[in-house]
């Protein structure tokens, strides 16, 4: 078999490396008396595909949105190409759980809504807007309404409108959670072609085991109550290899089941 | 709204609003707005009157019987919407129709069916409240997930067992929100009544303070009747948050 | 998670049917037209009930249907019912018109400013709580008998409604679209004027409909109440007269004018300005 594939698994703090896009440091959010996160330190290097894997409740969520300057940080800060941010900024693009698709526009006025904000004129904008449709494969869909698509076909739309803003780094909350099985591998497949071609950074959260290992080149385990990095974990996986081949390869396997065995304590 | 930190409860606004009142009452602008001490201190001296007391005696039981009237119709009335197509059909347009009507239309029509009496104040309060309970009894029936009558139905209940054990109990929370709007709409129903009737309860009073001019006593009545409506809504509000637990696990 | 079900849930309950002629459309066009067929039942069941009720008769001042109709066909001819609502729908219109105005600009200013909903909301909920029309006969002091009085009795019952619906609505907005905007670094007054009003848009109309539902009931009260005129003086003057099919009539038409009014407003919201819910 031509697909060669071993996890290292890295110490949370051997982490630093030169090129980070993204860094969080010491990071600690509180909402009244809980504790969401705590102490997180990390980094996420440009062009990587980073994933936060956890239990529901660990604040992975939590996390992606204080890096997306949704929410505020109680303690530490997020630098983005060095720069200390406090809030949403023109380098970084958010992908939602729910789509948030505004149900009386079109699809193609959604995935342009970005650079509507940002004042750009309709003909520029609608032209940037159709070539990133025609991207996530929903040519011929445009003026259609989000109530008239599937859910994968609506989260595709969040995504182009994430790629039509131009930022450098891409943040996708469980973006396919709300998408069925069958269309949701489809679906992976389709980002890592995208990952290739669009040469981003992304930042990936789910609480899919099997997501992460597959799409990933880098996985951060939280573990939950207060939110903490529990092992950080890098399955290198050959991506020239068919989806079906490194779905049924050893080392996939392996890994995922070694990040099982890392997660089962926070099983209920 | 939070000041300096300490989050202020909503409802104190309302003082401030009095307070507004007070001032506007004592540069004496207007004729109709007395000085808001004075109306509470009208307002004491009022409920101690025996024309007060009979006045709400008289308001009280039309109101009760009128709500029992609505609720005792409204609810089986609904279910059965719920439960039967046919009868759902049959009833859904009038009741739909009903349910915004200007029912105060409807009033002079009663009074000369049932007379200006204390009748017609029941009839109409029984009309205000009742659309909104069949309504939503209908809607706490329809909505009852399947998966719950069908786990009835493996584990062998009979159709009675279902309804009383299942149904009804699933159906509670919106029968319970259809009946604080019917309240609510009955208090306005009695009102309606009592004014356009204007010689029995409150409309009687309320017809002698605004021919007389007695602002202070006019202002109190309506100040006592506000918040006696406030006071029934919380109270039902409460009670409905108390089941509610289970509409939320649904 | 569910959302993908959703058009096609509520679709039983949308527009017009067109002449398609796939199955499932036949189908669909079958259901409508039984369901005009059971509104044709429900109507004629309750006309025989109060032409059986007329006729026994339960009460001498209870009219037959029939009686009934033929009253209104006479009113309808003989130029006065239309008259009538020319008056009635004076007070109506330019109250509900300053309701709706007054009312979705306060009611956003409620949502969107804490300070703001400290200060109104609680006026609002004990307005709209509460039965106004004790206060209809205050508004004669001021403003006499005239068309200003009716219509502040107008705007006095449809603006707290109108006023707390759009109020709601603002709160109501789906955050995640507002964070979305945020997310693109959309401004306050963007976020306002391309999320939070349209997507506050259909909860705004449906407050608006429910304020003109209270508008009618204000108008027929200030008719009824301040001094009869219009629908109001139809009603009062047959009643005098002890007119009582006439008298009927003219409520029985006022009750169904503000139906249709209703039945229409929720037809076009539906139709315009929830997409979700249209009918594909």
């Amino acid at each position: 078999m031509a697909t060669s594939i071993s996890a290292r698994v890295a110490n949370p703090a051997a982490t630093t490396t030169s090129d980070a896009i993204v860094e969080v440091r010491d990071i600690g959010k509180r909402y009244g008396d809980i504790e969401a996160l705590r102490g997180i330190n990390l980094e996420f290097e440009r062009g990587k595909l980073t994933t936060l894997l956890g239990p529901s409740g660990c604040g992975k969520t939590t996390l992606l949105k204080i890096i997306a300057g949704l929410v505020p940080a109680t303690s530490g800060d997020i630098r983005v190409n060095g720069k200390v941010v406090t809030g949403p900024g023109p380098e970084r693009a958010f992908v939602f759980q729910d789509f948030a698709l505004m149900p009386w526009a079109t699809v193609l006025r959604n995935v342009a809504f970005g650079l509507e904000l940002k004042g750009i004129g309709l003909a520029e904008r609608n032209r940037t807007a159709r070539h990133y449709i025609a991207e996530v494969g929903l040519s011929g869909f445009e003026e259609k309404y989000p109530h008239e698509l599937s859910g994968g076909m609506r989260q595709r739309v969040g995504i182009a409108r994430a790629f039509a803003v131009n930022a450098d780094v891409l943040l996708l909350d469980e973006p396919f959670s709300a998408v069925d099985e069958q269309n949701r591998r489809k679906f992976q497949e389709d980002l890592l072609m995208l990952v290739e071609k669009e040469r981003k950074t992304f930042l990936f959260v789910t609480h899919s085991i099997e997501e992460a290992v597959y799409v990933s080149d880098r996985i951060v385990l939280l573990s939950p109550r207060p939110g903490r990095v529990s092992q950080i974990i890098e399955p290198s996986i050959d991506r020239s290899a068919a989806p079906d081949v490194i779905r049924r390869d050893k080392g996939y396997l392996d890994v995922v089941e070694e990040i099982w065995q890392g997660l089962r304590q926070y099983a209920e | 709204m939070k000041l300096f930190g300490i989050k202020i409860p909503m409802m104190t606004a309302l003082l401030v609003w009095a307070l507004v009142w007070e001032i506007v009452g004592r540069m004496d602008v207007i004729f109709l707005v007395p000085p808001m001490s004075a109306i509470i201190s009208a307002g004491f001296d009022l409920v101690a009157t025996n024309s007060w007391q009979s006045a709400t005696l008289v308001t009280l039981r039309s109101f009760l019987t009128g709500m029992a009237m609505a609720i005792g119709i409204g609810v089986p009335l609904g279910i059965a919407m719920g439960r039967f197509k046919i009868v759902d059909n049959i009833f859904g347009l009038w009741v739909n129709m009903f349910v915004s009507a200007p029912l105060s239309a409807l009033v002079p029509v009663l009074m000369i069916l049932f007379g200006l009496g204390e009748t017609t104040v029941v009839v109409t309060v029984f009309l205000f409240a009742v659309w909104i309970i069949v309504l939503d009894a209908r809607a706490g029936v329809m909505q009852v997930p399947t998966s719950l009558i069908e786990m009835g139905r493996s584990y062998g209940a009979s159709r009675l067992t279902i309804f009383t054990k299942i149904i009804l109990f699933s159906a509670l929370p919106e029968i319970l929100a259809g009946i604080r709007i019917g309240l609510i709409r009955g208090v306005k129903g009695v009102v309606i009544g009592q004014i356009l009737v204007s010689i029995i309860g409150y409309g009687e009073l309320f017809e002698l303070y605004s021919r007389s001019f007695d602002m202070e006593r006019f202002w109190a009545l309506t100040i006592l009747l506000f918040a006696a409506a406030m006071l029934l809504s919380a109270a039902v509000e409460h009670f409905e948050k108390r089941i509610e637990y289970y509409a939320g696990a649904r | 998670m569910h959302m993908a079900a959703t058009p096609q849930k509520v679709g039983a309950t949308g527009g017009a049917t067109d002449g398609s002629s796939t199955l499932a459309d036949m189908i669909a066009d079958f259901a409508t037209r039984r369901k005009s067929l059971w509104v044709l039942v429900s109507l004629a069941t309750l006309f025989t009930a109060w032409e059986i009720a007329g006729r026994v008769p339960i009460s001498f001042a209870f009219p037959t249907f029939l009686e009934t109709v033929s009253a209104l066909l006479e009113m309808a001819f003989d130029g006065t019912l239309l008259p009538a609502y020319a008056i009635t729908f004076q007070p109506l219109v330019i109250g509900v018109a300053v309701s709706a105005v007054l009312g979705i600009g306060l009611g956003i200013v409620m949502g969107l400013s804490d300070k703001a909903e400290w200060l109104l909301a609680p006026v609002f909920i004990v307005l709209q709580a509460a039965p106004m029309a004790a206060l209809v006969p205050l508004v004669t002091f001021i403003y006499g008998i005239g068309l200003v009085a009716k219509t502040l009795a107008v705007i006095m019952l449809a603006l707290p409604v109108i006023v707390l619906n759009s109020y709601k609505a603002v709160r109501h907005v789906n955050p995640s679209l507002v964070d979305m905007c945020r997310s693109f670094q959309g401004s306050r007054l963007q976020q306002i004027f391309k999320i939070i009003i349209p997507d506050a848009t259909p909860v705004l109309f449906a407050g608006l409909r429910l304020g003109i539902a209270a508008g009618f009931i204000g108008v027929m009260l200030a008719e009824l109440l301040i001094t009869p005129t219009g629908i109001g003086d139809l009603i009062t003057y047959h009643r005098s007269i002890a007119n009582y099919a006439h008298m009927y009539a003219a409520v029985a038409s006022i009750i169904a004018v503000s139906t249709l009014t209703l039945a229409g407003l929720q037809y076009v919201e539906v139709r315009f300005l929830r997409p979700e819910k249209r009918r594909k």
